[in-house]
């Protein structure tokens, strides 16, 4: 197959929030970029994220970064680099503010600034009472935000290629990135984008799961390529399920609806995070609360016939401020639970939502990697921000908005380390090696004469099935290590996955086997490392680390404050430290503590 | 809820690859209780033949995906409960657009238009440190115009689109230029309004409002269309 060649000063994969907050600084730069995506980009998922985004800008309450700081660390259960989060929490203002200049439609106070409501683990005082410190357009923040990104783009003249799907990262002898190969969808065409710098954007993997809040589309591409081209994965064993999954539907509810007023109902109607999170109740953080539902439905007091799951209450506030303040949860709970809540509460149960590891990154968007005892140096030509990247500003735990305001800060401090990257003329076109696009044109090769194998959606349900029963909300030593077994034996089937439709033309049959490698390469990390971490913390919560005052909620710091990596090649772990000092002298170390809320 | 059952298919089928014409294929498939929505029977309905051809993501309504002409009217097949459907379900692309692949079709027109009008804020004073600040009520000016999911439902329910895609705007694109319009951040009014004033961009609306009824969001550009109609009244005289 002939194989087209394009070369480009930068090529950035995925236009979600990420992708494109990092090209608009390439594209205002004069760099020639190339945006590619499977998806055009207002499809992108971060057009789904809905409560807000996390800026300390004091609109409603007294609020600061150090506060906004102190209660990411501890959301993170101290897995986060602190470097990374004094970053990130410094700029959010900047940055939430700037998406206001491009036209983004927030919501607005009585005296005409920016909207903010409270959100689970944000806090006052370190710790002390609940902050409006989420900034929201209703609840639709993330399309909001999307298409002012996406228009500002349209402003910027970037240039999109629009329905490509990226398929394998390339690298040279010295493993510096070249850029990548990408296949064309309506054609079914090769090409590869040749360039100095190369930025994924690609987002999250939640698709690993059988239940998940996630779009169809968000499987892991940029996390798999990354893994198969030997960059390591950080941190995969720790994966947010959202309290508020409408039950059996999956679709996300805001926590937006708590930080409105919103209360979780079991059985009896008791509101339950009374006993589990005494301070900041229903606006515990995620993973707190997650378990607590669980827990609840564990000892039979779910709700419904099935006692499956627990109720999420609004029927107290007014429609007002419903239709104002939560127009689109309304909508959704009609559609996909059947209720409307203001008459009902809505059904709900903790739900595959987020990951939080992903490529290593530094809080400039280099991909990091260790070499020579170094654990973080940067890859030539390698940049990642967003879901798919660990700066690692979540750790074990993401608190609500935090997301957002990671593509945001990091897509920028991304496309803004290329910019200077490029201008210093750090930034090389580096020669191609010879079989540049063989990889890529093997794996379609094999799509077109694979027989006796198994269809593509078989192998991903079992792949769902095993990751849902093995490494959900709480985990098991011994389910774990099956877990391993299963999930090796199903990524073995995934290598001789078999499609019929063997047309060039928008041919989806081939595009899900394709993406089926990356999700596998997700799957694998996320097992054995869960497997590895013999202790609990964050949402990483095992049956066999005990809670005691050496191992508080059974965290273990002296043998498991540090990063997990995952390599591919051997399916091989190591470790790195964490980075517990701030970047400035303008704080001090967040000092690790027990975590309560 | 029902259980278990089987429902029947009419879909247009077309792969330029190896069809000389498009077709209609009756199929049916045998649902699972989970499977609630148009889309879930799609998705059902892959797995035994992979080469139906659909685009999809959020499966919420809120990426704008997969929209596609289902019995007759253009919706989202995510939203489409298979509850109250008529059988054989019968989907077609989006009329008015050329077809990639079976429900797939080429939206090249449909963003034209869009970017045509500029969909972006234009503001040339210098940035202030904060926000620029919006009263509550301004702000409420833009509900029901900045929701659009561009999943151009509206614009391929529109026979003057259909006429013109080239050089009517469409529902969509004249949705988004109100949005524009309509914000107090935006000091672009009478760029905007000149870039309208012409015989087909914004004129050919003929209030039909197909675009109203088919509108998965429930938004309503014909009214968003009579207001920037009223502007450049308003401007004239």
């Amino acid at each position: 197959m002939k194989v087209a060649k394009r070369t480009f000063d930068a090529v950035i994969v995925g236009a979600g929030g990420a992708g494109l907050r990092a090209a608009l600084q390439l594209s205002e730069a004069g760099l020639k970029t190339a945006v590619l995506t499977k998806v055009f980009p207002t499809r992108s998922h971060t057009v789904a994220a809905q409560g807000g985004v996390a800026a300390s800008l004091g609109n409603s309450t007294e609020d600061n970064w150090h506060w906004h700081m102190y209660d990411t660390v501890k959301g993170s259960d101290w897995l986060g680099d602190q470097d990374a989060i004094e970053f990130m929490v410094k700029k959010a203002n900047e940055v939430v503010v700037e998406l206001e200049h491009y036209g983004m439609p927030f919501d607005r106070t009585d005296n005409g600034k920016i909207y903010q409501r409270p959100f689970g683990g944000h806090s006052q005082n370190y710790g002390q009472t609940p902050v409006s410190r989420s900034c929201a357009a209703a609840d639709r923040t993330g399309h909001a935000m999307l298409h002012a990104l996406y228009q500002r783009n349209v402003r910027a003249n970037t240039q999109f290629f629009v329905e490509w799907m990226a398929m394998d990262l390339i690298r040279n002898a010295d493993g510096d990135v070249l850029g990548v190969t990408a296949m064309e969808m309506e054609t079914g065409e090769v090409s590869i984008f040749h360039a100095k710098a190369t930025i994924f954007a690609t987002g999250g993997s939640g698709r690993i799961y059988y239940s998940s809040t996630n779009a169809f589309i968000n499987t892991g591409d940029g996390v798999g390529m990354a893994a198969r081209a030997g960059i390591p994965l950080e941190d995969m064993e720790f994966w947010q399920f959202h309290p508020t999954g409408v039950a059996g539907a999956g679709v996300l509810i805001t926590e937006g609806v708590r930080g409105e007023g919103g209360i979780l109902r079991n059985a009896s109607g008791e509101r339950f995070m009374e006993r589990y999170a005494p301070n900041l109740k229903d606006l515990a953080s995620r993973d707190v609360v997650s378990r607590s539902m669980v827990t609840e439905i564990n000892e039979g007091r779910g709700c419904g016939s099935e006692k499956d799951h627990v109720l999420l209450d609004i029927t107290h506030l007014s429609p007002e401020t419903i239709n104002k303040r939560l127009p689109g949860i309304r909508e959704i709970s009609i559609q996909f639970a059947g209720v409307d809540p203001i008459k009902a509460p809505i059904p709900v149960v903790p739900t595959c939502h987020y990951q939080m590891g992903g490529i290593p990154t530094n809080y400039k968007g280099q991909v990091v990697v260790p070499k020579d005892g170094n654990p973080n140096v940067p890859v030539a030509g390698f940049y990642a921000a967003g879901e798919c990247a660990c700066a690692s500003v979540h750790g074990a735990n993401r608190l609500g908005t935090n997301s957002l305001l990671d593509l945001l800060v990091f897509g920028k401090a991304a496309g803004e380390t290329v910019v200077a990257d490029f201008q210093s003329g750090q930034l090389t076109l580096k020669p191609l090696p010879e079989n540049a696009a063989d990889v890529s044109l093997a794996r379609i090769a094999r799509l077109e004469t694979q027989t006796n194998g198994e269809e593509v959606h078989e192998v991903r349900l079992a792949m769902q099935r095993t990751m849902q029963k093995h490494a959900g909300v709480f985990r098991f030593a011994d389910m774990l290590k099956e877990g391993v077994t299963k999930i090796l034996e199903v990524a073995e089937r995934a290598k001789h996955t078999q499609i019929k439709d063997k047309s060039k033309v928008w041919n989806t049959a081939r595009t899900e086997a394709l993406e089926l490698d990356n999700l596998i390469e997700v799957a694998k990390a996320t097992m054995v490392s869960a497997e590895a971490r013999k202790e609990s913390r964050g949402a990483h919560v095992r049956d066999d680390a005990i809670d005691c005052a050496e191992t508080p909620n059974g965290r273990d710091d002296k043998n498991w404050l540090k990063h997990t990596l995952w390599y591919s090649e051997g399916n091989r772990l190591d470790y790195k430290p964490v980075t517990l000092q701030p970047m400035s002298a303008d704080v001090e170390p967040i000092a690790l503590a027990k975590r309560t809320y | 809820m029902s259980s278990k059952r089987t429902v029947q298919f009419k879909i247009y089928r077309y792969d330029p690859d190896k069809d000389a014409a498009p077709y209609m294929q009756d199929i049916s498939v045998e649902l699972e209780e989970s499977d609630k929505k148009l889309l879930d029977a799609l998705v059902r309905l892959k797995a035994k033949d992979d080469s139906l051809s659909f685009r999809r993501s959020c499966r919420e309504g809120v990426c704008g995906s997969d929209a596609m002409n289902i019995n007759g009217k253009n919706g989202l097949a995510c939203l489409t409960s298979m509850d109250d459907i008529a059988q054989p379900i019968t989907l077609r692309p989006l009329p008015g657009l050329p077809v990639i692949r079976d429900v797939i079709v080429d939206m090249t027109q449909f963003f034209k238009q869009y970017h045509s009008i500029k969909p972006y804020l234009i503001n040339n004073e210098p940035a202030p440190e904060r926000e620029r600040l919006q009263s509550p009520e301004d702000r409420d000016e833009l509900n029901g115009l900045y929701e659009c999911i561009l999943c151009a439902c509206c614009s391929t329910s529109c026979p003057s689109f259909w006429w013109n895609p080239d050089k009517f705007v469409g529902p969509a694109g004249l949705l988004a230029a109100y949005r524009f319009l309509a914000d107090t951040r935006d000091q672009a009014t009478s760029e905007r309004l000149d870039n309208l004033e012409d015989p087909y961009r914004l004129f050919r609306c003929h209030s039909i409002m197909n675009c109203v009824d088919v509108c998965p969001k429930h938004l309503n550009p014909t009214k968003a269309i009579g207001k920037i109609k009223d502007m450049m009244v308003r401007r004239a005289v």
